[in-house]
């Protein structure tokens, strides 16, 4: 299990240490920083074995969290927990920085002690823990017994992301479909490869104990319940459901539930949290086409056309769009135009970027350029990095619809039809790449 | 609040300050200190000369304050053990607090303090614990166990907490189960044949169902220890599946990796001709490749596990290959290993993509990256026989970039290419041979060493090119001297005519010049063939080679086998065995994968595999290259990192190379140290001078010769010392017991005189060990078969192993004996040499004793002499060698010659030496490094009795 976590700055100055078990020495420390945070070459893996200690790293920002151990530990729950550490101290205290941890360090060792014992990871829920550690110190001594008791039982208990007898005068739900849609395109406009990684993340202000139902167009779903019901429009049903490749839940939710009947039914956490993730790669809709061309002009100067079309309802409008056309290294000047938006090169990032603020469904715009190249003697070709591109849709790429969204809550006097529902779609593009 | 003022206070008397603030009567003053004090401890001032007044700061109300104590209290209670012991009624007196967190809180620190004194009194509260009403408490308590049992293992055994704990497995809390089977397992890590994690359908049962219902970590821990278990019959292993394939769907990836372990470790059990069977195929798929979309570092830990299940169940994903395309910004790490899959996935029908892909990696900034890819194209043309030629002139592209890793990377796989389809691609020669200026490193010259020599007869100018090679032979690595030297003999062969003169150059240069005994060796036989038959000659270095095969850096199927059932863990992700890099005795016990069940086949069989649409088992996989006999018998393989596996016949190969260093060994040792007239008889006279300095080389490369046909490359046996009584017969009712040890073929070996000086017939002999330092324990019963007469005498050798109980004796290495026989029962003590445990594979690699030779602190290095120890180094080094003592690197300064060497122990315990031997000085200097100190004396001592018999 993990013998010991470091927290380090970007000097390698150690913030916060916590040893749990006694076969970590204090070198450990030291050990890390010399041979990875000051390593004179670049750390290839995330985990690094020096003389038998094995060390898990994660940076956020500039900040570097070490789980360390000498046993053969389960990697991946390290880095989840690593993770989830970053998550914990977010909720508590905001961004990961040198100057939040130390103002917060007596936090992060109560923190420290509480999810991690003996280097096993216990109920690092925020919502559980936010009852019983607080920046303001331990609410200890002014707990009834009935309270401490709730704290014990929750933390411990079946349902650890939610605590008794939450009220709202308003019950309401915020429901977003955020997409990132990825794409790998070759030059020639044929798709490499693309998928949709989706997340359902949920805000709920729900009172009591809330039973919850999700529906959507499921693929699996819709084919049964049309095989079961009239089947007069079951082509027509089909065509309207997508084919999830695969999907993971947040605690929450019933999985045996979902092996077995594939729904989807859980008591939700209160507040933000992130119902579940999917991947689908059959039928995407691609918003953007990029049409590359690139043409060198001798050795010193390369010419650069590319379109983009857009591919969606034109009563839908795309936002945030820009474009990123890699220039090499040698570049010593660029002319630009371009019909819509503004492009400017931005010889720090070597790339022109081209941005357009809106563009509505089937339209096409385009950009010329005229890139000058110093002469070199390097005979290494330019790599050529593709051209990649980000925006953001007011629709799901993968096709995904929210069919219902049910709220049971047998003690309390609302039913479904008191709660305010709010549903939205996102979809952003998430590595969107053509090679030119 | 702002806590950051804390770690800015670096002033002089700063702690005497902190010693009055501790001290003062103001509550948030004290707590303010006691906050610096922590700031401070956190970067790594010492701060322990406080701890009379923290301690003093325990008794409060103040939650806060308290658990700030107490962290300091942990860290530093050791080095204070009797002060700390004015802390243990407060925590006596917490473990009954009305607030169960207080409680819980104080158990959970009092485990966490390392000193002998605490931990006899947290037995009480510990036990009041276990049973208390709250959960929180439980739970805790749960951990605390296998905190105890780290400190004290037989406390825990003596105080029954075990079986508290054990019943803890039916709590009716989730994560209080989740808990106790953490600790137990981790407990039953160290004691591997106990049978504490006593799994059985009902306890199997109860896991299962606080399965459903545990936090995310719990999950792991219980998913961790299902794995362990193995089902009775393919029905139990099923409908365990069926409860564990839920959790496929957790957004936990490290609870996704663990149910892939569970699944993929008992779906060995199931009939492959069970739908359940294709159906759990198919559902793995997805939430494989879903761990992909998580963050870089989980992404690396997925793909390390992804690699071993490709090549355990290629068929799972054999349909994913296009997931694995690299992204531009993925890190490097990410990258590295998804190439490492899309090769293992290349197949007939994703060949075009793949190579496509290759193509386009290969012009990549990253070089470890880029000559990956470029290896990766070769792999595939190796690989898939219809993609070889848009392979080959793909590389030829590569090649005309110029860009020199590129150009080497691609000589190097080319050189395969020839190996996998001869006479086919031999067109490109001239190409290659363009660009030999640019070779620099040792691998891509070797390869392209190699190819002119093994088409000498089509390149007008090989002996030109080898001859530029010649000049500077002796700054060539071993690898590209040992590749000329074997491609000018065939050179020689086929154009006998024009080089003889090079021939007898490089031959000259082989044996006389160098040092290296690889290359020596070589060049002797080399030499010894073409003298007495060049026919022969013609037949061995020209032989037809073994086609190689198209995977070729498959992990070898029994590592496979355990590595699966590792999944998720640090083993998969090194790729190597917990023991590899785990200290102690965790975690060495090898997992195994249950047998198949239903069809009573093996999972490898062909037939099931061709009836399920599994492809054929996987092909034999290359051993570990490097030693010196298999060097010699792959004459023309090139030496280590080569993708050549030694040919599949080699055991007939072998006699004949037998047979031939028999021969030559004899007319070695008849005439030729005379004058090497024979030698000279077939073949042009080697030069004159040869016979001077000829004997000094030739005793060496003797001995070398005669190792390797006497034992067969094992090392000679280990040094054991003569006989010594352990049982008088006075003592012995008349049986008088003398014995030593020895270590033989890796088995240790209690060996003894059993004499009968009484009266009466002795039968019913057995023997039995104490508890010891190393474990040894009889591996088998005392084998007297006969009755021992009156004045009879009988040798007896008892195998040891090492895995008995263990315990602590002093001096380190006695041993106490009892041996029963019809008369009575016997007790006598002996010490055994330490060397008996050093174990064959102590071997460490350099770079790895540099860095533990730099990690292990300087109070752990322990300084001995031995006399009148006459002995050069290397002499020496071969001796100690002799009883697995290994030389690592030498080092000679100011004429004292510094040996390196390393010591492995049956416990896994390393040993690092420096040995120190001046010339002529009979003392020797030997310096021990280790960290347990305590095996450095009975080390020492070993090395005194190796070098002095």
């Amino acid at each position: 299990m993990i013998g010991g976590l470091f927290i380090y700055n970007h000097k390698g100055e150690v913030l916060i240490s916590r040893v749990y078990r006694d076969d970590i020495g204090r070198n450990a420390v030291d050990a890390f920083r010399v041979n990875v945070i000051h390593a004179r070459q670049q750390v290839r893996s995330p985990v690094t074995n020096i003389a038998r200690t094995s060390f898990f790293h994660v940076k956020r920002s500039n900040i570097w969290l070490a789980a360390v151990t000498k046993q053969n530990v389960n990697a991946a729950m390290v880095f989840e927990f690593l993770y989830k550490m970053c998550d914990v101290m977010t909720a508590y205290f905001g961004k990961i920085s040198e100057e939040n941890i130390k103002n917060n360090f007596v936090l992060i060792y109560e923190l420290l002690d509480e999810i991690l014992d003996f280097g096993y990871p216990q109920n690092s829920e925020t919502g559980a823990l936010k009852t019983f550690i607080t920046q303001q110190g331990i609410k200890g001594q002014c707990q009834t017994k009935e309270e401490q008791s709730q704290i014990t039982s929750q933390v411990t208990g079946q349902i650890g992301w939610r605590r008794e007898g939450i009220k709202y005068r308003r019950n309401e739900l915020f429901l977003d479909v955020l997409e990132s849609v990825n794409l790998l395109m070759s030059p020639q406009g044929q798709v490499l490869s693309a998928h949709v990684s989706g997340r359902v993340v949920m805000k709920s202000y729900l009172s009591g104990m809330p039973e919850c139902k999700f529906g959507m167009n499921d693929k699996i779903v819709i084919d049964k319940q049309g095989k079961g019901g009239a089947s007069d429009d079951a082509g027509k049903s089909g065509k309207q459901s997508i084919a999830i490749d695969d999907c993971t839940f947040h605690q929450c939710v019933r999985l045996s539930k979902f092996d077995s009947e594939r729904s989807i039914s859980f008591i939700p956490p209160d507040g933000e949290y992130e119902l579940m993730r999917y991947r689908t790669t059959k039928d995407i809709i691609l918003p953007f086409r990029v049409i590359p061309l690139v043409r060198e002009v001798g050795r010193t100067k390369l010419e650069v056309k590319v379109v983009i079309k857009s591919n969606f309802k034109p009563s839908l409008l795309a936002q945030k769009i820009e474009v990123r056309i890699p220039t090499p290294l040698n570049t010593s000047g660029v002319q630009v135009i371009c019909m819509k938006g503004k492009a400017k090169y931005k010889a720090s990032e070597n790339a022109i970027v081209w941005k357009i603020k809106r563009m509505a469904g089937m339209k096409e715009s385009q950009i010329s350029a005229e890139i000058e190249l110093l002469p070199t003697n390097d005979k290494k070709k330019w790599a050529r990095p593709p051209i990649s591109m980000n925006f953001e849709v007011p629709f799901a790429p993968s096709g995904l619809k929210v069919r219902y969204l049910k709220v049971f809550e047998s003690k309390l006097n609302y039913s479904d039809h008191d709660v305010i529902k709010w549903v939205r779609y996102i979809g952003r593009s998430g590595i969107y790449e053509t090679r030119c | 609040m702002t806590d950051s003022k804390y770690f800015t206070t670096t002033k002089k008397g700063e702690i005497f300050e902190l010693k009055a603030e501790l001290n003062s009567d103001k509550k948030e003053k004290k707590k303010e200190a006691v906050k610096k004090v922590i700031a401070s401890m956190t970067v790594g001032k010492d701060v322990s000369a406080l701890f009379p007044d923290v301690v003093n700061c325990m008794q409060t109300d103040n939650l806060e304050l308290k658990k700030l104590v107490y962290l300091y209290l942990m860290n530093y209670a050791k080095s204070q053990p009797d002060m700390a012991i004015m802390a243990v009624n407060t925590f006596v007196k917490d473990c009954e607090d009305p607030n169960p967190l207080i409680r819980a809180l104080a158990v959970r620190t009092m485990g966490c303090i390392r000193v002998d004194k605490i931990t006899e009194y947290l037995c009480e509260p510990l036990r009041k614990c276990l049973k208390d009403e709250d959960p929180y408490v439980r739970k805790t308590a749960a951990v605390c166990v296998a905190k105890l049992h780290d400190i004290n293992a037989q406390l825990v055994e003596d105080q029954g907490f075990l079986d508290t704990l054990k019943d803890l497995i039916s709590d009716s809390n989730p994560m209080v189960v989740a808990n106790a089977v953490a600790a137990l397992s981790e407990i039953a890590e160290s004691h591997p044949n106990s049978n504490l994690l006593d799994l059985n359908p009902q306890t199997i049962n109860k896991l299962l169902t606080a399965l459903n219902e545990c936090t995310e970590w719990g999950q792991i821990f219980i998913l961790d220890c299902l794995a362990n278990y193995t089902p009775r019959d393919d029905r139990e292993s099923q409908s365990i599946c069926e409860r564990v394939t839920p959790r496929l769907s957790h957004a936990n990836s490290a609870v996704v990796l663990s149910a892939v372990k569970v699944l993929m470790k008992f779906m060995e059990m199931l009939p492959k001709d069970l739908d359940y069977y294709g159906t759990l195929l198919k559902k793995l798929a997805p939430p494989l490749v879903t761990l992909l979309s998580a963050e870089p570092e989980l992404q690396y830990v997925a793909l390390r596990n992804i690699n071993l299940i490709v090549q355990r169940r290629p068929e799972i994903l054999k349909h994913e290959m296009k997931v694995f395309f690299v992204k531009y910004n993925d890190p490097i790490y990410v990258k590295l290993e998804k190439l490492d899959i899309m090769i293992r996935l290349a197949s007939q029908a994703n060949i075009a993509q793949v190579l496509a892909e290759l193509k386009e990696y290969a012009t990549e900034v990253d070089v470890d990256f880029v000559r990956k890819a470029v290896r990766a194209i070769g792999r595939c043309a190796i690989k898939v026989e219809q993609s070889a030629e848009r392979c080959v002139s793909t590389l030829l592209d590569l090649i005309q970039t110029k860009v020199n890793y590129v150009v080497q990377e691609a000589i190097v796989v080319i050189k395969d290419i020839f190996r996998k389809y001869p006479n086919k691609y031999e067109s490109v020669i001239a190409t290659l041979c363009e660009n030999l200026d640019s070779l620099d490193e040792p691998e891509a010259r070797a390869a392209m060493i190699w190819i002119v020599g093994e088409y000498a007869e089509r390149i007008d100018n090989a002996d030109e090119l080898l001859e530029s090679f010649l000049e500077g032979f002796h700054d060539e690595s071993t690898q590209v001297q040992l590749q000329l030297l074997t491609a000018i003999v065939k050179l020689f062969l086929k154009k006998p005519t024009e080089t003889q003169e090079l021939v007898q150059q490089v031959l000259s240069l082989a044996t006389q010049d160098s040092d290296n005994p690889d290359l020596r060796d070589r060049g002797y036989i080399y030499w010894r063939l073409l003298s007495t038959d060049p026919v022969a000659a013609k037949e061995v270095v020209l032989a037809e080679k073994p086609l190689i095969s198209e995977e070729t850096d498959l992990i070898e199927p029994t590592l496979l086998e355990e590595l699966i059932c590792h999944i998720g863990t640090l083993a998969s992700v090194y790729h190597k065995p917990p023991s590899a890099f785990v200290e102690g005795s965790r975690g060495v016990q090898h997992k195994r994968l249950p047998g198949s069940a239903g069809s009573g086949e093996s999972v490898e069989s062909p037939d099931t595999g061709s009836a399920a649409g599994v492809p054929d088992a996987p092909p034999a996989v290359i051993p570990s290259q490097g030693d010196l006999l298999g060097d010699l018998l792959n004459l023309d393989l090139t030496p280590p990192a080569t993708s050549g596996p030694p040919p599949p016949a080699t055991s007939g190969l072998q006699l004949g190379a037998m047979d031939l260093l028999g021969g030559g060994l004899d007319s070695l040792l008849g005439g030729d140290l005379g004058g090497g007239s024979a030698m000279g008889a077939g073949f042009g006279a080697p030069p004159a001078a040869t016979a001077a300095p000829f004997s000094a080389p030739v005793s060496g490369g003797l001995d070398d010769l005669f190792d390797l046909g006497g034992g067969v490359g094992m090392p000679m046996g280990a040094y054991s010392p003569p006989k010594t009584v352990w049982l008088p017969a006075m003592k012995g009712k008349g049986l008088e017991i003398s014995g030593t040890f020895a270590r033989r073929g890796g088995v240790i070996q209690m060996e003894m005189t059993l004499t009968n000086k009484a009266m009466s017939v002795m039968t019913d002999f057995a023997i039995q060990f104490n508890r010891n330092s190393f474990g040894l324990a009889p591996a088998g019963p005392l084998q007297v078969l006969t009755p021992l007469s009156p004045n009879q005498s009988i040798e007896v050798s008892l195998p040891l192993s090492t895995v008995g109980p263990v315990m602590k004796m002093d001096p380190l290495n006695n041993l106490q004996v009892a041996v029963k026989n019809n008369i009575d029962v016997f007790y006598f003590s002996c010490q055994y040499p330490i060397s008996m445990l050093f174990v064959e594979d102590g071997k460490m690699e350099r770079q790895v004793f540099l860095a533990t030779w730099k990690d292990i602190p300087n109070d752990n290095e322990a300084q001995f002499q031995i006399k009148d120890c006459h002995l050069s180094s290397d002499a020496a080094s071969s001796k100690l060698q002799g009883s697995n003592i290994f030389t690592i690197a030498k080092r000679t300064v100011d004429g004292q010659d510094m040996l390196y060497q390393s010591v492995k122990l049956s416990n896994g315990i390393w040993v690092l030496a420096e040995l120190r031997v001046q010339t002529g000085n009979p003392i020797f200097t030997v310096c021990l490094k280790c960290r347990a100190p305590e095996v450095s004396q009975c080390v020492f001592q070993s090395y005194e009795a190796v070098l002095k018999n």
